[in-house]
């Protein structure tokens, strides 16, 4: 056991080191010099500059660009590693840190709910593809609902958008909650983010469930020609109880390992979804900062995104051999 | 007990012979070529039609419509209105956006594009995920765990992420660029299957005879390891090729794909920034989209047929 704690351990902060290092190298490898691009900005927002060598030089310095490069790194890092990503330069000065915490939250939450809503009717759709007790409409609606799998959520989001917010005004088109509520914990302001939260979270759910319902049956078809689910059947039990207690709960084991690594790809999807329904988490404020070439924000959301998705996939690999008592633990 | 819903359904696929109807018998009999799978054959023609789109439609279509202002903006398609109630005409028949670029003329030039970068990323990634796989499986001991840890974290970095960093820090880029970029995400999963695959063929009987025969490094894998390896690779590259469509569509639709050529991401980027959805301009947007669901409807169907065909339990009778 230790040893299999130590080598994942090993990997994630290899995952975060090396997420954090390529955040460094590439805005350094561009041509283009940073503090150029910010005086070009606010030479266009207000005319000429006066000494602009001695602005230029005095930034330079602010933002540590004259130390060696071994200096900024270890700097960088050791900021990066206490959550300190600087100020942010479109919203100066405000930190980077504050921003992320403000938008967090609600990445986590629309993320949370829209996983757990996929991996269960996946799973559930998945075996009910292959139980023979299924009622025959379901099985043929079932596989046509699949179509949308494996799409980017901005497409699904597009769809449901127009139809169930444009065309039939069901739905808000954009915001987690309604002008007119005041954030705080009252009924109201739960049930508008409720409320807004439904196509969103609805967009990831149609493009990402078929991925665990597929799994789902390849898992089943080889669970139903196993000798205890026939012994089962022998002694006859329940269909249902055999359905839910020997064939999807065997089958269910590899599906939780996919689901670690699924984290990462609805992660980015989300911040696509984030986009179009300006939904105000990460995803947003990572749009905001392209749009406005803050930097600092644009490295610092993308690695809080990069550190979440490494961190679940190592608490995943944590849980699983308590889950399934048959894993080799060393491997 | 006896099942009576079960005994009145004799076409649920039962593991015993007798269940089976007449047909269900006679497709068992048949010598049947596995590649000839009704999913794998629509995926195929639904991308074969989108490439036709990108090759006719030059033919017929003047491609020089993509530019800003070459015809009429905000026309609707063909038979529909826009919201100042008029009728689109048929110089454009899918419609225009508010800059004045035709909407077919856009579909003919960005859906092959799109396709184009997933292709070339998958294959790049491919390669380096069949040259990386053999060498950590046949070689083993240090190389072994370097490629197998640095596929382990790469496999955790989601690649829109890097890439955003990376298209906002260099500004404009090509579609290859694109695509190279992409690349150095998609290699981790094929690595790993082969890596896999070729841990468990390197004990096979077959692959030691070879080696008492006196076969070379080289032989064994590009000759008898290989060739059993094809159905996973094709579903491998398949996924991939999704994969790099998801990431390059991301990126086209944050802004930040090659901003001199059209793609269908970025047709939708430009609609969302123009609020084509409060305008009720549909087609802008819809259209687009359409083509992209039709790329990965594809794409799923072919991966889904070949599964089916590397693993039989899963063909259905």
């Amino acid at each position: 056991m230790a040893r299999y704690l130590a080598n994942r351990l090993f990997t994630l902060f290899l995952t975060v080191f090396i997420a954090a290092t390529l955040i460094w190298i590439i805005p350094r490898l561009s041509p283009v010099n940073p503090i150029d691009a910010m005086l070009g900005r606010m030479a266009s927002g207000g005319g000429t500059i006066e000494n602009s060598g001695a602005i230029m030089e005095q930034l330079m310095e602010r933002f540590g660009f004259n130390d060696p490069w071994y200096v900024q790194y270890f700097l960088y890092i050791k900021n990066t590693l206490t959550f300190d990503f600087g100020l942010s330069t479109n919203s100066f000065p405000t930190p980077v840190a504050q921003m992320i915490g403000g938008a967090l939250p609600w990445t986590i939450g629309l993320m949370m709910v829209a996983l757990i809503i996929t991996f269960i009717i996946g799973n559930l759709l998945g075996a009910l593809m292959v139980w023979e007790h299924t009622p025959r409409p379901w099985k043929a609606v079932i596989p046509a609902m699949m179509v949308f799998t494996s799409m980017p959520p901005i497409l699904s989001g597009l769809l449901l958008m127009y139809v169930f917010s444009s065309t039939l005004p069901w739905f808000p088109l954009n915001g987690a909650y309604g002008i007119n509520v005041e954030p705080e914990w009252s009924l109201s302001f739960i049930g508008s983010v409720i409320h807004h939260g439904v196509l969103p979270a609805m967009s990831i759910v149609v493009v990402t469930f078929g991925f665990w319902a597929l799994g789902m049956r390849g898992l089943m078809i080889t669970v139903q020609g196993e000798d205890y689910t026939v012994l089962a059947k022998a002694k006859g039990l329940k269909k249902r109880y055999i359905l839910y207690k020997y064939m999807i709960r065997n089958a269910i084991l590899p599906q939780i390992t996919a689901f670690a690594l699924k984290i990462g790809m609805l992660v980015a999807g989300q911040v696509l979804v984030e986009r179009i329904f300006a939904y105000p988490g990460m995803g947003k404020l990572l749009y905001d900062a392209i749009l406005t070439q803050d930097y600092p924000v644009i490295q610092g959301v993308s690695f809080v995104i990069i550190l979440m998705t490494a961190l679940a996939v190592f608490l995943v690999d944590l849980i699983y051999p308590l889950i399934d008592p048959r894993i080799r633990l060393g491997g | 007990m006896s099942d009576p819903t079960n005994a009145a359904a004799p076409e649920t696929a039962a593991p015993d012979m007798a269940g089976l109807t007449k047909r269900q018998l006679k497709r068992m009999k048949r010598f049947d070529n596995p590649w000839n799978n009704p999913k794998l054959i629509w995926g195929v023609s639904l991308l074969l039609g989108i490439v036709a789109l990108g090759i006719f439609g030059r033919l017929f279509w003047d491609t020089d419509l993509v530019f800003t202002g070459a015809v009429m903006p905000s026309q609707a398609p063909v038979g529909f209105e826009n919201l100042r109630g008029q009728v689109g005409l048929a110089s454009s028949p899918l419609g225009t956006d508010v800059a004045g670029k035709d909407l077919l003329a856009l579909l003919i030039v960005g859906a092959p594009n799109s396709l184009y970068v997933g292709v070339l990323a998958s294959l790049i990634g491919m390669s380096l995920g069949i040259f990386l796989g053999f060498t950590a499986g046949y070689t083993g001991g240090r190389v072994d765990d370097v490629i197998r840890v640095s596929s382990d974290v790469m496999i955790t970095i989601p690649p829109l992420l890097i890439l955003v960093v990376v298209q906002a820090s260099f500004g404009d880029i090509t579609l290859t660029m694109m695509a190279v970029l992409i690349a150095a995400f998609v290699w981790q999963s094929p690595t790993r299957l082969i890596r896999a695959q070729v841990l468990s063929m390197r004990e096979s009987g077959y692959v030691q005879m070879a080696r008492l025969s006196g076969a070379s490094d080289r032989h064994i894998m590009f000759r008898e390891m290989l060739p059993n390896l094809v159905p996973y690779l094709f579903g491998s590259f398949i996924a991939n090729v999704t994969t790099a469509i998801v990431t390059a569509v991301g990126l086209e639709v944050l802004g930040l794909g090659p901003q001199r050529v059209p793609t269908l991401g970025r047709v939708i980027y430009d609609a969302i920034d123009s609020a084509a959805l409060t305008r009720d301009m549909w087609w802008w947007w819809g259209f687009p989209t359409v083509l992209l669901m039709v790329m990965f409807i594809g794409l799923l169907l072919i991966n889904l047929g070949l599964d089916e065909v590397s693993n039989p339990r899963l063909r259905r009778l």
